[in-house]
């Protein structure tokens, strides 16, 4: 294989991976933006998604179990919320993120007794396992191209709905100044509710499209929820369009890694230009210094 | 008041004689107990889940026979969720407490080690379900594993590839115990078997996509086969992402692939997989004359029928366990813990999940290398590999 296609190849291998990272990490921005809270189990709404939807494929065709997933998981998103955070308000900021972190090892703990602890995928959903499109000697699978158009849609999407909407200039509203918002007469606890939900379906369409790439099971959601985490915080929290930025970059940091050195080493190459890049900039590539007063508050 | 007090304890002691003496030839058929620990979560859940459902499965069917040697069994399950600590700790309980007869299980090597010491100072039998070669090598006098090694299954590897003409290979293996044991033990068996590594490389075991590695296999000159050590979803992952790529070259994967289910997770990539896995996954295809074939046939019928999941070769390694505890304690005629020992360490002919065990006091295995056969898969079945 000649360098050009090789160097073409990892790029593409970086894209792979920076689409799944890039698509857990816009799960992060919402709720931060919302509450302030850094919501650990993020992941866990990504691993439900696929799980649900999983399940659901066996009655339903594919498209309507991802739409049935996504649904459900967002149900479960806003009874976290009114149910959970909504009564531990009084606690800190920090309090609530180390919550998530306990809800987490829950919710794996309730999939592993739900379902169990196999390995599950959803088909792909355009050709199969073998199917990759090729172009310079280099392949991608159709299903990056899924994911990468499904991070496109969402970007647009939020960006729409934050922008224009009455509820999304509202919810924003609550991230930049809960006290004045409150004033106007936002409601602010539903706002929160709204971003819960909204979180977790976007993560849950999130764990339907990479099922049929990295396959669903109970313990999924950790990892993915440290790189996508990662991937926020390298683009700057708070904002979608950074977050797939984020993503991208340490998908594609990894891929460049591995090139060179041992794989194995691929965690701690990203990772360090993670921290480098915080030392320089700590509110990320993208985000505005501001964004941390939200953090404090 | 205090007469009455008199007269309850004295009706009391009475109803304790009574009690005891009319349950005296009862004790004769107290269960025997046998612990079992199965990291049924956790680190290898698909190892664990199928051994405690094949050892439960098990102890009922044995019971409704009416157990071994006229006493029912008595299983204590633990789950040690893949964690040293914890097995260390149930272990202990299952000696001090539970005072089991036998332990059987630990699903993983890493695991077994962490209480060989503990079942030996306590002349506890130990019957592994986890391979590593440490577990018997230096032999311990009260501790058996039945699975095969993994050195077995990289020699049926490398003897397949010498078939193929194969010599310049990638090896790709995870982070995890299993993967660096794997590891090793392809590294050390290639020389001598005139087998190059020209690509050697660790991913994490939870990596959601493999392209770059293979990547690297692809963009190295002269690479025949590739060899992947790692249990799902690596496993699978492997197999899509070398289909993607155009890479196109064998692809052997270790004895850990040998799970119907693993193909349907990789499917038609999984297509021409090779790997060395244990009679009990092509047991359609063996001779009606195999002396294994009527325990296979038998074991995965009442597994798939009561489960509704395929048998794999895993859950196997606990029937062969708890088997071997039962076999022996027939010979024995009693749950005298040192003569069921001896017995287990004479047993011969007896017909397992994996072979054919031949114990003897230097070897607490069993088992040859024999015990393996080379799978491929095809049409998204396994089958008996054929040049």
């Amino acid at each position: 294989m000649e360098h050009g296609s090789l160097a073409l190849q990892y790029l593409l291998s970086g894209i792979t991976k920076g689409s799944i990272y890039a698509v857990v990490a816009i799960g992060f921005n919402l709720i931060y933006s919302a509450t302030g809270i850094i919501n650990f189990a993020q992941g866990e709404f990504v691993m439900l998604g696929g799980m649900v939807a999983v399940t659901l494929a066996l009655y339903v065709p594919l498209p309507v179990a991802v739409v049935g997933a996504v649904a459900i998981v967002a149900l479960v998103g806003c009874l976290l919320e009114l149910l959970l955070f909504r009564r531990l308000q009084r606690h800190s900021v920090l309090h609530l993120i180390i919550i998530t972190i306990g809800l987490s090892i829950v919710i794996q703990e309730v999939a592993l007794h739900v379902w169990d602890e196999k390995v599950r995928s959803l088909p792909y959903f355009t050709g199969n396992e073998v199917s990759s499109i090729r172009f310079l000697g280099a392949a991608i699978s159709p299903q990056v191209l899924w994911v990468l158009g499904t991070v496109v849609l969402v970007v647009l999407g939020l960006h729409g709905f934050l922008r224009y909407t009455l509820r999304g200039r509202a919810m924003r509203a609550c991230s930049s100044n809960p006290d004045a918002a409150m004033l106007a007469g936002i409601n602010i606890p539903n706002m929160r509710t709204l971003a819960f939900g909204l979180s977790a379906a976007l993560s849950a369409l999130a764990g339907c499209v990479i099922s049929p790439m990295t396959m669903t099971h109970y313990e999924m959601g950790g990892p993915l929820a440290i790189k996508g985490f990662a991937a926020a915080i390298l683009g700057g929290l708070g904002n979608p369009m950074a977050a797939v930025a984020g993503g991208l970059l340490v998908g594609v940091l990894e891929a460049v890694s591995v090139s060179r050195l041992p794989a194995v080493y691929n965690d701690v190459a990203a990772f360090a230009i993670l921290l480098l890049v915080l030392f320089v900039r700590p509110h990320g590539l993208f985000g505005s210094p501001s964004a941390d007063s939200v953090r404090e508050h | 008041m205090k007469r009455i007090h008199l007269v309850l304890a004295g009706i009391g002691v009475l109803g304790a004689l009574l009690f005891s003496q009319t349950h005296v030839p009862a004790a004769e058929s107290k269960p025997i107990k046998i612990g079992a620990l199965f990291s049924v979560t956790g680190g290898a859940p698909f190892l664990g889940a199928p051994e405690e459902k094949t050892a439960r499965m098990l102890e009922e069917k044995i019971n409704a026979l009416g157990g071994v040697n006229g006493q029912k069994l008595e299983l204590v399950v633990k789950n040690t969720g893949g964690s040293p600590e914890k097995a260390v700790s149930f272990a202990k309980q299952l000696i001090e407490e539970e005072k089991v007869l036998a332990i059987i299980g630990l699903s993983t090597s890493g695991e077994t080690m962490q209480i060989k010491g503990l079942c030996e100072e306590n002349k506890m039998i130990l019957v592994s379900c986890a391979a590593a070669e440490v577990i018997v090598n230096p032999v311990a006098k009260y501790v058996f594993k039945v699975p095969q090694k993994d050195i077995q299954a990289v020699n049926w590897i490398y003897r397949t590839m010498k078939e193929k003409g194969i010599t310049k290979i990638a090896v790709l293996s995870s982070t995890d115990g299993f993967g660096a044991a794997g590891k090793k033990q392809l590294e050390t068996a290639a020389t001598p078997e005139g087998i190059e590594i020209l690509v050697n490389e660790v991913y994490d075991k939870q990596a959601t996509d493999l392209t770059d590695v293979l990547t690297k296999v692809k963009g190295k000159a002269g690479v025949q086969a590739v060899v992947n050590w790692s249990i799902v979803p690596a496993q699978s992952i492997v197999a899509k992402n070398m289909k993607q790529l155009g890479l196109d070259m064998p692809l052997f994967q270790s004895h850990g692939f040998g799970n119907p289910k693993y193909v349907q997770q990789a499917g038609v990539a999984a297509e021409g997989t090779l790997f060395p896995a244990g009679r009990l996954l092509v047991v359609d295809e063996l001779p009606d004359s195999h002396p294994q074939k009527k325990v296979l046939a038998a074991y995965k019928k009442d597994y798939e029928s009561r489960y509704k999941e395929d048998v794999s070769t895993f859950g196997g390694h606990a029937y062969d366990s708890l088997m071997t505890v039962v076999e022996a304690l027939k010979q024995a005629g009693a749950p005298d813990r040192d003569k069921v020992r001896d017995a287990i360490e004479n047993l011969k002919g007896f017909v397992g999940t994996a072979e054919v065990f031949n114990f003897s006091a230097t070897d607490h295995t069993g088992l040859d290398i024999n015990a393996f056969e080379m799978l491929t898969v095809k049409d998204g079945k396994f089958t008996i590999y054929k040049k």
